[in-house]
């Protein structure tokens, strides 16, 4: 388990537009082109209305924290070095709520409704992962 | 909704011992229990025509209900294998009634076993603990079970004011009914103390605000409520039933503090013509602490955001206005993997008999039995009868 390496996304058919964004900095959402609802995860139909027809909109990036834990047990080796990390669920100004980490919290205190936003953790040379941080953070 | 009340009955229940039971195998932890159950019925493996089983960790055959079968020497007319996490028990409860009722089959065995504390290494355990978010949109960030239940513990928290004391106050509880039944994998003191200066996992969650992990199995055998009348036991009815799904990962959840319980429960109490201030006692899922407060709430037993003082001012406990896990739950009796939430079953068939010894809630005449599986996700309720 010492050489455990984090589970690393694997794009599929609906995904690579999504990971295709964040690998170049872009947090890209799907919305209906029908009812106008956004959605993620990216998937072939709106999970409002049902209907097929969809484009790509580029996200803000910022989002408030709707809930978050502080993780101090590694669920693997891959993760003990980080703990004890931030696990949370943030809603994008957009409407879909993601999972992520927050991270450069510093001393900041962590609550519920606190403003954040989007950077980009390097995962592999195809996939970056989108995580937050406190808005206004210098 | 007519549904199946009062056509299907429990007529059979069987158990293994909890805890550490290395010297059983994954297989004859379903088959013993089984035994044990047509045993208890006054049946035979010759009189099942149906077979539901899930599994179990350390032996999960992908057709596991027919290999079941086979080892057994039963060849039933209706079988499978389900899965729908902690919900599975009672979605079973649900399938068996409900093909009985249907005329499928006449007489289901449902078995439910794992060897989860003595037949994986602890590192498969884990392994098993940390695959459980989405590959590609949680599963990155480091998003185990005990984390994942972490965020609607804090949710709740945050929008009710729930507090870590009425958390602890559960596993607490818990842990006295567990005392009392004699039989549990854990029965030392515990204390709100304990509780709040066990490890903290993923704040607000501590250790003892997680369930065990155990071998142990169990058993159970439905059947029409004609032919229950001529069996051994007095039968338990099934009077109603319910599942609600809402989503599997709970980044997809719609509302942290609100689960599927509450579409599940409302179909349940619908069916049965019962509602939830009739419950003499109920068997709910506690896979964590959190997860028994938002059952109390969603499934009607308390108005949202008030489970917590419910169990603080000792509504819970025997003796109190609804007792739960009477057994000790998976907190405190057992929490043997794939067949979570079997022994919530076989305990509320024990309670609505008589049968439960010096843990028995007086005149216990209707039970309900609720699993949760999944991040919150899946839900089945069933409501139990003793007339």
């Amino acid at each position: 388990m010492a050489d455990a390496k984090k589970p690393i996304p694997v794009p599929n058919e609906d995904s690579m537009e999504y990971w295709a964004g964040c690998r170049e900095g872009r947090l890209m959402l799907q919305q209906c082109e029908a009812c106008g609802h956004v959605r993620f995860y990216p998937r072939i139909l709106c999970t409002a209305c049902g209907k097929t027809d969809t484009r790509w909109i580029q996200a803000s990036g910022k989002g408030t924290v709707y809930t978050y834990t502080v993780v101090h047990r590694a669920p693997s080796a891959a993760f003990k070095e980080d703990v004890p990390y931030v696990l949370a669920l943030v809603e994008l100004d957009e409407g879909p709520r993601m999972m992520t980490n927050l991270v450069d919290t510093g001393d900041r205190k962590l609550e519920i409704g606190m403003p954040v936003s989007v950077v980009f953790e390097k995962m592999s040379d195809e996939i970056s992962v989108p995580k937050f941080k406190p808005a206004g953070e210098p | 909704m007519s549904g199946f009340k009062r056509k299907v009955a429990i007529v059979g229940i069987g158990e293994t011992e909890v805890g550490k039971v290395p010297h059983l195998s994954p297989m004859q932890f379903h088959a013993i229990p089984a035994l044990k159950a047509l045993e208890d019925a006054g049946l035979t493996k010759n009189d099942i025509d149906g077979v539901l089983t899930r599994g179990s960790h350390t032996e999960d055959f992908a057709m596991h209900s027919a290999v079941f079968a086979e080892y057994m020497g039963i060849t039933p007319r209706y079988t499978a294998k389900i899965h729908l996490g902690g919900a599975t028990s009672c979605a079973m409860v649900h399938h068996a009634a409900s093909a009985v009722a249907a005329g499928l089959c006449d007489t289901v065995l449902i078995a439910s076993g794992d060897k989860r504390l003595s037949g994986l290494t602890r590192e498969r355990v884990v392994a098993q603990a940390a695959d459980y978010g989405h590959p590609q949109f949680e599963a990155p960030y480091g998003s185990l079970m005990v984390g994942m239940y972490a965020l609607a513990a804090r949710r709740h928290m945050h929008v009710y004011g729930t507090t870590p004391e009425q958390l602890a106050a559960v596993a607490v509880t818990e842990r006295r009914h567990a005392q009392l039944h004699g039989g549990a994998q854990k029965m030392d003191p515990l204390t709100i103390e304990d509780v709040l200066s066990s490890r903290m996992v993923a704040d607000p969650l501590h250790a003892s605000d997680c369930c065990l992990i155990s071998d142990g199995g169990a058993a159970i055998v439905v059947t029409t409520a004609e032919r229950a009348r001529d069996l051994k036991q007095k039968p338990i009815y099934i009077l109603g039933a319910g599942e609600g799904s809402t989503h599997e990962h709970i980044s997809q959840a719609a509302d942290l503090t609100v689960c599927g319980a509450r579409f599940a429960g409302e179909t349940a109490f619908a069916m049965a013509g019962v509602k939830p201030s009739d419950i003499d006692t109920a068997m709910l899922y506690d896979c964590f602490t959190i997860v028994v407060l938002m059952l109390l709430e969603d499934l009607g037993f308390c108005a949202k955001g008030e489970a917590g003082a419910f169990v603080q001012g000792g509504g819970i406990a025997l003796g109190g206005q609804l007792p739960v896990n009477t057994h000790g739950g998976m907190l405190s009796h057992s929490a043997p993997g794939y067949a979570n939430g079997i022994f919530h079953l076989t305990e509320a068939v024990k309670q609505l008999r008589g049968q439960a010894a010096g843990r028995q809630v007086p005149d216990a005449e209707l039970a309900l039995v609720h699993g949760n599986g999944g991040m919150l996700s899946t839900h089945a309720a069933v409501i139990l009868g003793a007339h």
